[in-house]
């Protein structure tokens, strides 16, 4: 996965910022292919790079090879990937910084490759609400790497909520660590279902694969925690409209995913908002080509649609990868990919049902509710400012309230911030000054002070 | 018809807004981009006395850091801070160098307190062993510069300017400004367009020179002051254009550390640098070595108005005497924009100005 922040609050303990960079492998040699992200859209291109020819060095911008997806430790990709001849991990590679003309910084060295293929994936979304900045409550994506890397339960007694089938698979890690999930609480009245059969009966496997993760936990569709306090030594969260108080330890979240593109941003590559989700998106081509030539991007950055959409995406990527640096031909990038391009048409179906089914809320939040955990502004503060300043942009928006200023840099707030600025302006913020973040992590002093004198 | 139209809505634009709009002169302001969208969003917030040696400059910085503690309490939260300034040397030979200007300094009216190392150590506990010593100015202030500048914009509004974003002006004539679209009628034309002021269409040597500042994580009361090392006096005052560091480090109410001051003449070039990044890092943790392990989070650029003699031009224009002109204070715009803004509104009521304004005279270039 990639950096989620999710629980970059003053409290809570991070799970997912990757550790600072320290001595790197120098043995490496230049690689002709950087592939950033080791998840599915990552391991995938590097493999299909490597087949092609092309040495191939994949960096992890997140904590484990495996991605957000949390692909098995011995799934075959990985160890495809790892066996393969020509592909090198690099260790503490952690891409920081990019910069127009293919210049990526990773740990203290400096990587120029012919061409990158972006596999950056996404992070947990989540909607703020009263409380959500209280300790004990997480993202569902935190939850479930705490669970399943340290196998800790975030609580004893849990609720999972927000919306889509991802709380599913959370609610399952849960209980594996021997966590009581209350129930989980989906805000989609998942009748919709109904109206997309095509989708069923194209992947019978998943909604198998849901009802397995459900089996013996309440699901309350329909509903969702509005408010979250503190209850004698933990919480009570109120599930609306039931309107119903539950005591719990800890309460997941998770509202979908939002794509980590802010290294496209730095290269220049065009972005869209994805109409299915509103998630600003990285614009590509049907052979996952960005707009800047060598750039080629695959999985949740150029749209959400999970880890099998991801790893065919990959996998063309990194084909158009070697065909950039002409490794090989159209005729061999059109019939190598062809398969892939098949199991991409099917999966982006299956996706687009679930954005539908699950469709991402973007309401603003009552006055009192936290907007910007780092930087505790709550939105009627935000809005307060916003009308007796005149903000109107995005700029104005962080030098003037300091949402989106802090250690997350907007990743979780900004969304709900656009929706505040749409609200009180009645125009449509430019969703692109959000992405734009010269440090793709925190990087420590000491790394930046190290770097080699490569760039004149 | 409008009595002044000012040009710019960064902190000398506002200033100059809000001290015409006091005296009942009705204003209009026209900025060419979005709300503190040009070097006032970029900068530290630093009003410093410390920085400057006798002369018009100190002269100004002295009157505008009294303004600004009178205009603070209608400001608002604008984040206003007495937190001094202190300037140190790891080198023993500059020390005499130091004491010196902090004497002359003193005889203009500065506060200004030599100390030797242990003296330094005391008011930074965390500062590099080798610093050889330093001097404090208690006077040295720091603000949010976007919050004060937007504050004043939002009092002048109260007062009944009017603010036009993304409105720029494009020519200026003797009974007012066009801007592409239209024009403005205004008696008194201000131009306060800072980097930009060039752009007006009047010959000026004002240039845009780049400064990136990094910021890093909250990492607690670390550090107390402003502290920076001497050679940013030397640095302030060259004319080079190639990139000089001198470090610049302090503390926000945020927690999170503002790392400084890098100086570039490379036009507006929007283009990353690595180059100033590392070195900002490596200034940084050479004055306080615990900063290594502090994660920098967002590091941003801004372009200060350079003119060529370090001095800005605030009064008429030699052509077009209805032309006011309030720019060309490079890096000390946040500090002497109250003081700008007093004696624009001077000039503009035919009041006798509390300073002398011929140092800053347009006329000399």
């Amino acid at each position: 996965m990639g950096v989620c922040f999710a629980c970059a609050g003053p409290q809570s303990p991070r799970t997912c910022v990757p550790p600072p960079a320290g001595p790197v492998d120098t043995q490496v040699p230049e690689p002709d292919v950087v592939v950033v992200g080791a998840g599915p859209g990552g391991l995938a291109a590097a493999v299909a790079a490597g087949g092609a020819g092309s040495p191939v060095a994949g960096g992890r911008l997140g904590a484990r090879a495996g991605g957000a997806a949390r692909l098995a430790a011995r799934h075959p990709l990985i160890d495809r990937a790892r066996a393969h001849p020509r592909v090198t991990f690099l260790q503490r590679h952690e891409v920081w910084s990019a910069a127009p003309g293919l210049v990526l910084r990773a740990g203290d060295r400096t990587l120029r490759p012919r061409a990158v293929v972006l596999a950056t994936g996404g992070y947990d979304r989540v909607v703020p609400f009263p409380g959500w900045d209280l300790p004990g409550v997480v993202t569902a994506g935190g939850a479930q790497a705490l669970a399943k890397e340290r196998g800790i339960p975030i609580g004893r007694r849990v609720l999972v909520a927000g919306t889509g089938p991802f709380l599913l698979a959370v609610a399952a890690s849960l209980r594996a660590v021997g966590a009581e999930v209350v129930a989980v609480v989906e805000a989609s009245r998942l009748s919709r279902w109904l109206r997309h059969p095509r989708a069923i009966v194209g992947s019978p496997g998943r909604l198998v694969e849901a009802a397995r993760y459900l089996r013996g936990t309440a699901l309350w569709p329909g509903q969702r925690v509005a408010a979250v306090e503190r209850y004698g030594s933990g919480l009570r969260a109120l599930v609306s409209p039931m309107d119903r108080w539950v005591e719990v330890d800890a309460v997941c979240v998770g509202h979908g995913f939002t794509p980590s593109i802010e290294l496209a941003v730095a290269l220049g590559c065009d972005t869209r908002t994805d109409p299915r989700d509103g998630s600003l998106v990285v614009t590509v081509d049907d052979a996952q080509r960005s707009t800047v030539p060598g750039v080629l991007v695959a999985g949740e950055a150029t749209g959400v649609g999970g880890a099998a959409l991801a790893m065919a995406e990959g996998a063309i990527a990194g084909l158009a990868a070697a065909h950039h640096i002409g490794l090989v031909d159209d005729r061999a990038l059109a019939g190598g990919s062809a398969p892939h391009r098949r199991r991409r048409a099917r999966r982006l179906r299956f996706a687009d049902a679930l954005h539908a089914v699950y469709p991402a809320p973007d309401a603003v939040p009552p006055d009192e509710t936290v907007l910007c955990r780092c930087e505790r502004v709550t939105v009627g503060r935000a809005r307060a400012d916003v009308l007796r300043y005149g903000i109107d942009d995005v700029r104005a928006l962080k030098l003037l309230t300091r949402v989106g200023m802090g250690m997350c840099q907007g990743r979780m707030c900004g969304r709900t911030a656009l929706a505040l600025l749409r609200a009180e302006t009645g125009q449509a913020p430019d969703p692109v000054a959000f992405a734009r973040r010269p440090f793709a992590f925190p990087v420590p002093l000491g790394t930046l002070a190290d770097g080699g004198d490569d760039l004149a | 018809m409008v009595d002044v139209a000012v040009v710019g809505a960064g902190i000398v634009g506002a200033a100059c807004a809000l001290a015409c709009a006091r005296r009942g002169l009705s204003v209009v302001v026209l900025e060419r981009g979005g709300l503190v969208a040009g070097t006032t969003g970029s900068g530290e917030g630093n009003l410093l006395v410390s920085d400057k040696p006798p002369g018009p400059e100190l002269g100004l910085a002295l009157l505008s850091l009294r303004l600004w503690r009178e205009w603070a309490p209608e400001l608002g939260e604008i984040e206003l801070e007495r937190k001094g300034g202190l300037i140190v040397t790891r080198s023993a030979a500059a020390l005499p160098a130091l004491s010196a200007t902090a004497r002359e300094q003193a005889a203009a009216g500065v506060v200004a307190e030599e100390l030797d190392a242990s003296a330094v150590r005391e008011r930074e506990p965390a500062i590099a062993p080798d610093v050889a010593g330093g001097v404090y100015y208690p006077q040295d202030m720091q603000v949010q510069p976007a919050r004060a500048a937007a504050a004043m914009l939002a009092a002048a509004r109260d007062l009944g300017a009017r603010v036009l974003l993304r409105t720029p002006a494009v020519a200026v004539r003797p009974d007012g400004v066009d801007t592409p679209s239209s024009s403005v009628t205004a008696r008194w034309v201000v131009n306060a367009a800072g980097a930009w002021a060039g752009s007006l269409g009047t010959a000026l040597p004002v240039a845009p020179r780049r400064g990136f500042v990094m910021v890093t994580e909250p990492v607690g009361r670390l550090i107390r002051h402003k502290v920076y090392s001497a050679e940013y006096l030397d640095n302030v005052a060259s004319d080079a254009a190639s990139l000089q560091t001198s470090t610049v480090v302090e503390g926000t109410p945020a927690g999170t550390v503002l790392i400084g001051a890098t100086r570039e003449l490379v036009g507006f070039d929007p283009a990353p640098s690595h180059d100033a990044v590392r070195a900002l890092a490596r200034g940084a943790i050479a004055l306080f070595p615990a900063l290594a392990s502090a994660r920098a989070i967002r590091v941003y650029r801004g372009y200060r108005p350079f003119a060529p003699d370090h001095l800005p031009l605030i009064g008429p224009d030699p052509r077009v005497p209805s032309l006011l002109h309030a720019h060309g204070h490079e890096g000390a715009g946040i500090g002497l924009a109250p003081a700008t803004g007093h004696l624009i509104a001077q000039s503009v009521v035919g009041e006798r100005p509390d300073l002398d304004l011929a140092p800053f005279d347009p006329a000399r270039f």
